[in-house]
């Protein structure tokens, strides 16, 4: 890897706001722990860092933070590639519908577990396929194209289960979003999530896709120009989005044994897209940062384990969401940096 | 205002042509279905889709999206109810609900002109925020019970004889149109909306007061969309935080299929109006034909949303080969 | 409301600034690392046609921006009718009475012809606007230019001509006293440029002070009463028309003395029937950017192409390359015909570009000296053959040190070196792709005099080891030096190709001066 030490410290750079943010989310929790009348302390039972060992597993809110948080991993290293391609996959919280309905519907209906996987895998690679087409073929913009698919994907996975909640009894599937390997105490979804991480960050920078995506991403009409296969690599970053967002699917769909065409996925979208831009891969296009956008999903669980601790609903979870991705847009604006310059230099 | 036929009325006849098309298939197809009593069921039952759709249609023609519209209509009618039921009068919770919103919608214009970020993203932002506001408001529905929806349910509509009755929602979406079509024709505001629309650069040259025009529309958008909330909450008689999911879609669909272009400059309120309607037999087709997936909606809608915009850009690309008209690309 | 304009022209050799209609006195204005103005003074007299040229970053387009508006000055004054004026935006330069009509025209092609002339200030009634009143009032405006036309049609479907006539009927509109016009001739033909002239004539006898800014050597002469010229910013004169031959002309604005008499421009340059040339372009051309054209250069051949800003250079080399889709003709590279509009093609078979503008169309400034240089390299790879890291290092590491590259490191992004190291790096890009026929468009802008030799020195090595290339440059010495045959441009065509000993500056001045019914084409 050709990690020399200037791209290094850019890249860790902004692959700190996250751990960052986690940090200041556990000293909340401990603070409410700690100072509250009656509260359990730093790490009695019910407090946030308590981590307690039932059946040979262990279990806790950090715990959870791990646990969960794999899905806004998966989904963050799909969404990393098409936004540093100056592109955005509104479509993602729908695929992982479809791709749900698809796994559930399949199993119900007697087919092989590795037949169901593989076929809701292969559906949400075939909705990626979609949006990559509208949006390199037909030239629609990004948000148009995938928020047809955001809307009316809910209808499809509607469709597959015809408007049902579909429960399903697969040791496979359900080994996805549930299961421990022996060998290895970390529940599944984190290894896949890892798995991706690594795998992800493998193809990225050893190929040449690392540099080309974020050259068409940086500057596409120098890209052009420079002899770049644009439209190919743009294609491929949603079709990769979608077939992580199927993954993410069928780990949701495990965690319940059931599929919910009408509220699997909600909100992932955002969450995603808040994962990637935190974890310092900018909306306009260019550097990717795969690890930030990683360490971005598990800060947006750390979130949700935080509203959780402190009985606030998940439903409202997506304000504060929303306001740190303004927040971080409007840090990186031209005209916040102009001002940022100009309180540096001198008068 | 005779004015000449040109390629950019062809969405908006094209939008017409086909509700005729789809009115005259469900004629034939069902019994009782292009009834007028039908069809003014339409116009009440989609009068929030529509009303909505006179702000989105400004800031589509502005160049913009606004993606928030759903979680505003939620919002209005969650904090209606929620107001209502600790005793306050319907109208004084009605203005607490535009003004919010109206003031939401500015908020999020301001945000897009003064830190140059994407319509989008902001208003995708504003979509989820708002919309989790609603559940800080209220977790579950709430029924919404005052002596004045029933005044206004009797008073408040028009009767045409003939068992045909136009209802208060209805009124108000033929009035909202009616001053939508009239702000974008006949004021300086709706003019400088589509000069943004068109051509950006040229309108700030121009002095188009770019900025503070934006920022009015998204205002506008703000104020159609919780006017759009109140209509829907006397018609629900209930705040719901997880109602008007994804309406954002249908909205912006009325609009593109009633013939403005998706990229700005060109199309009108009157065209949302038929985009509404569209949508409305659309959905009346459906229920007629009895057995099939609700879930229908939402794809067909999505689907025509994509056959419009397409038509549109194939129309815009043959426009530009065949007049010639391309202006001069930027000069080495 | 103005002083009472006279309508008899008035006299160019009174002083200046008294009786100016517009003055410009002392104007700094300065961007980042440039003077772009440099204590420029420019008067307009109230009815004349006041012609503004220079080449290429003299600074006209940045006076022009201070006149209507649009940049405040450093420092100077612009006085109107003998007021101090300091627009804040255009909006306010209109309101004073100084109305410009830029390059690319800005008006709206959506909105109908009324909409364009009267958009900001339509007559109202208790705040709505009156249709019928704003439709008068538009064709009042054409009216004053001989112009008929449906104003409720929409803009757009006008040909660009009557866009502009619009566009200063807009300007007209508002009573303006001052019109700005940006290079209006660049999209006309030769019938509309005569249309626009009548109207410029027309106004200019009611007593409006004009500015014309171009490039188009008969434009002026046809149409301007006196001429300014701008060079590297500062302000080398005003004459009359009459004042100033063509030659002196061109004298001015390139700071070049022509000292022999003009030649006899070379005839075609002989045709090698059997050889077969690295690069190739039959009747290439592009509505509206250039006429069909046919070049020919051999391998170890050096071909510069000349001209003033618009001649076509820029969208010759474009087409060459296949970055623009030609509407006619055809390129062939070693005898293989290239796929039309296909830069992907024109590199496979050994083609490559360096634009002019490096910053918006060839670097990536986010990224890295490395990660440009490797780019266009492994582009043409393909994305699953990647280029080792190692591998990578020593191609940049080889390039910073041959082109003597002046970066920290070679990860530091492109963004932060200098200009003239930018634009090694764009060049090493290429050079990775050992191509067979270079394109530089302006390869030494911005460099500072010593790489500028080192680039020289480059591009003749490459010339030696066999490439064949084609440069644009407006350094007429550079070109002369580099060069063993010239093409001249001039109004999007090729005048005549110089070879051997016409291959001089003063040739290639006076050939660009000459008249357009002078030089063949070939």
């Amino acid at each position: 890897m050709t990690a020399s030490p200037a791209r290094l410290t850019t890249h860790t750079n902004a692959a700190l706001w996250p751990v960052v943010g986690m940090a200041l989310l556990v000293i909340t929790n401990v603070l409410f722990d700690t100072l509250r009348a009656g509260g359990p302390g730093l790490f009695g039972a019910g407090a946030f860092l308590h981590v307690s060992v039932r059946d040979g597993v262990p279990a806790g809110a950090t715990i959870d933070v791990l646990n969960y948080g794999a899905t806004f991993v998966i989904l963050a290293m799909g969404m990393a590639p098409v936004i540093a391609a100056r592109g955005v996959d509104l479509s993602v919280g729908s695929i992982m519908a479809i791709s749900g309905a698809v796994a559930a519907t399949m199993s119900v209906n007697g087919h092989a577990s590795a037949v169901s996987i593989a076929a809701a895998l292969g559906v949400a690679a075939l909705c990626g396929l979609w949006n990559a087409i509208l949006v390199s073929v037909l030239g629609l913009q990004p948000f148009v194209a995938t928020l047809v698919l955001m809307v009316a994907g809910r209808g499809v996975a509607q469709m597959i289960t015809q408007s049902h909640i579909v429960t399903f009894h697969d040791a496979a599937i359900e080994y996805i979003g549930l299961g421990r390997p022996t060998w290895l105490p970390l529940p599944v979804p984190l290894l896949l999530a890892i798995t991706l991480f690594a795998g992800t960050a493998l193809v990225i920078r050893r190929t040449a896709l690392g540099l080309l995506l974020e050259a068409v991403g940086g500057n596409p009409e120098a890209s052009r120009l420079a002899g770049v296969r644009s439209r190919l690599i743009i294609a491929g970053t949603y079709v990769f989005s979608g077939v992580c967002a199927g993954l993410a699917g069928l780990i949701a769909a495990a965690n319940i044994k059931a599929a919910d065409p009408f509220h699997a996925g909600q909100n992932q979208e955002l969450a995603a897209i808040f994962a990637v831009v935190v974890g310092g891969t900018s909306l306009a296009g260019g550097r990717m940062n795969l690890l930030g956008a990683a360490l971005g999903g598990l800060l947006m669980q750390c979130l949700i384990t935080t509203m959780y601790a402190r009985n606030i609903g998940s439903d409202v979870a997506p304000l504060p969401q929303a306001l740190v991705i303004l927040g971080v847009c409007i840090a990186g604006s031209p005209r916040a940096r102009q001002w940022l310059r100009a309180r540096r230099m001198p008068a | 205002m005779r004015v000449p036929f040109s390629s950019r009325h062809l969405p908006m006849l094209t939008a017409g042509a086909i509700l005729v098309a789809l009115l005259v298939f469900g004629g034939l197809r069902y019994d009782h279905f292009a009834s007028l009593a039908n069809v003014f069921n339409l116009l009440g039952d989609y009068s929030y889709v529509g009303i909505a759709g006179v702000g989105a249609t400004f800031v589509v023609l502005s160049g913009g999206i606004d993606l928030s519209v759903g979680s505003m209509i939620a919002f209005t009618a969650v904090l209606m109810a929620d107001l209502v039921a600790r005793g306050w009068h319907p109208l004084s919770a009605a203005l607490v609900c535009l003004v919010a919103c109206t003031f939401m919608g500015a908020a999020m214009g301001w945000l897009i002109c003064f830190f140059a970020l994407p319509a989008f993203m902001v208003t995708l932002a504003g979509m989820f925020a708002i919309r989790a506001a609603c559940f800080l408001v209220r977790e579950q529905s709430v029924g919404i019970d005052h002596p004045f929806f029933a005044w206004t349910a009797r008073h408040l509509e028009l009767d045409l004889g003939g068992g045909a009755v136009l209802p208060m929602r209805s009124l108000l979406l033929l009035a909202t149109v009616a001053a939508g079509v009239v702000v974008a024709r006949s004021t300086g505001f709706g003019r400088n909306v589509y000069a943004i629309g068109g051509h950006e650069r040229s309108a700030r040259m121009m002095g188009v007061p770019v900025v503070a025009t934006r920022i009015r529309v998204h205002a506008l958008a703000g104020l159609c969309s919780s006017l759009a909330g109140l209509v829907f909450t006397m018609y629900k008689q209930s705040g719901d935080p997880t109602s008007a999911v994804g309406l954002e879609l249908s909205v912006i669909a009325s609009v593109v299929i009633g013939g403005t272009l998706l990229s700005g400059g060109v199309g009108s309120v009157q065209g949302t109006l038929l985009g509404v309607l569209i949508l409305g037999v659309i959905r009346l087709l459906i229920d007629f034909q009895g057995n099939v997936n609700a879930a229908w909606t939402s794809i067909s809608i999505g689907l025509l949303l994509l056959v419009f915009i397409c038509l549109q850009r194939l129309i815009v690309s043959i426009g530009n080969r065949a007049s010639q008209q391309v202006l001069p690309a930027r000069k080495p | 409301m103005p002083d009472a304009i006279t309508h008899a022209r008035p006299n160019p050799h009174q002083a200046e600034a008294s009786a100016a209609l517009l003055a410009a006195e002392a104007l700094i204005v300065d961007y980042p690392g440039v003077r772009a103005l440099d204590r420029v003074d420019f008067a307009l007299l109230a009815g004349e046609i006041h012609a503004l040229m220079g080449e290429n970053g003299a600074g006209k387009s940045t006076l022009v921006k201070v006149l209507s508006g649009l940049q405040r000055p450093g420092a100077g004054t612009v006085r109107l009718c003998g007021r101090v004026i300091r627009p804040a935006s255009p909006r306010e330069a209109q309101a004073q009475g100084i109305s410009t009509v830029y390059q690319e025209v800005d008006v709206l092609p959506l909105m109908s012809v009324a909409d364009n002339i009267c958009l900001g200030r339509q007559a109202k009634r208790a705040g709505f606007i009156r249709h019928s009143e704003v439709r008068r009032r538009a064709v009042a405006a054409l009216a004053r230019l001989d112009i008929t036309l449906d104003v409720t049609r929409s803009l757009g479907e006008y040909p660009i001509a009557i866009q502009q006539m619009v566009s200063i009927a807009r300007a007209l509109d508002i009573d303006a006293r001052v019109l700005i016009l940006d290079e209006p001739t660049s999209s006309l033909d030769a019938g509309e440029a005569r249309d626009l002239f009548r109207v410029m004539r027309k106004l200019r006898d009611q007593g409006i002070g004009i500015v014309f800014v171009s490039h188009f050597l008969e434009h002026v002469y046809e149409i301007a009463d006196r001429i300014s010229v701008l060079r590297n910013g500062a302000k080398v004169g005003v004459w009359t028309k009459a004042d100033l031959p063509k030659a002196s002309l061109i004298e001015a604005m390139t700071g070049r003395v022509i000292h022999h008499a003009p030649a006899r421009p070379a005839t075609a340059a002989r045709t090698d029937s059997g050889t077969t040339f690295a690069i190739e372009a039959t009747g290439i051309g592009r509505r509206r950017s250039l006429s069909a054209t046919n070049l020919r250069v051999r391998a170890g051949e050096s071909v510069g192409l000349a001209g003033l800003l618009g001649s076509g250079r820029t969208e010759l080399a474009r087409l060459l390359f296949g970055a623009d889709t030609p509407d006619e003709g055809g390129v062939r590279v070693n005898g293989k015909e290239l796929v039309r509009g296909s830069v992907r093609d024109a590199i496979r078979r050994g083609v490559a570009f360096t634009p002019e503008d490096r910053k918006a169309m060839g670097l990536i400034l986010e990224l890295s000296v490395r990660e440009n240089i490797v780019l266009a390299l492994q582009a043409r790879r393909g994305s699953l053959r990647p280029i080792a890291p190692a591998e990578q290092r020593r191609l940049a590491t080889h390039y910073i040190e041959a082109l003597g590259i002046k970066t920290p490191g070679a990860e530091t992004p492109v963004g932060s070196l200098s200009g003239g190291n930018q634009q090694k790096v764009l060049l090493a890009r290429w050079l990775a792709t050992s191509p067979a026929v270079l394109i530089l468009d302006e390869p030494t802008r911005g460099i500072d005099v010593g790489a500028r030799a080192e680039i020289e020195a480059l591009i003749e090595s490459l010339r030696g080891q066999g490439l064949a290339i084609v440069l644009i440059s407006s350094e007429l010495d550079e070109l002369v030096r580099a060069c063993g045959r010239v093409v001249v441009l001039r109004d999007r065509r090729v005048v005549t190709e110089l070879e051997g000993d016409l291959v001089n500056e003063s040739t290639i001045l006076s050939i660009i001066a000459a008249p357009a019914s002078e030089g063949a084409t070939p």
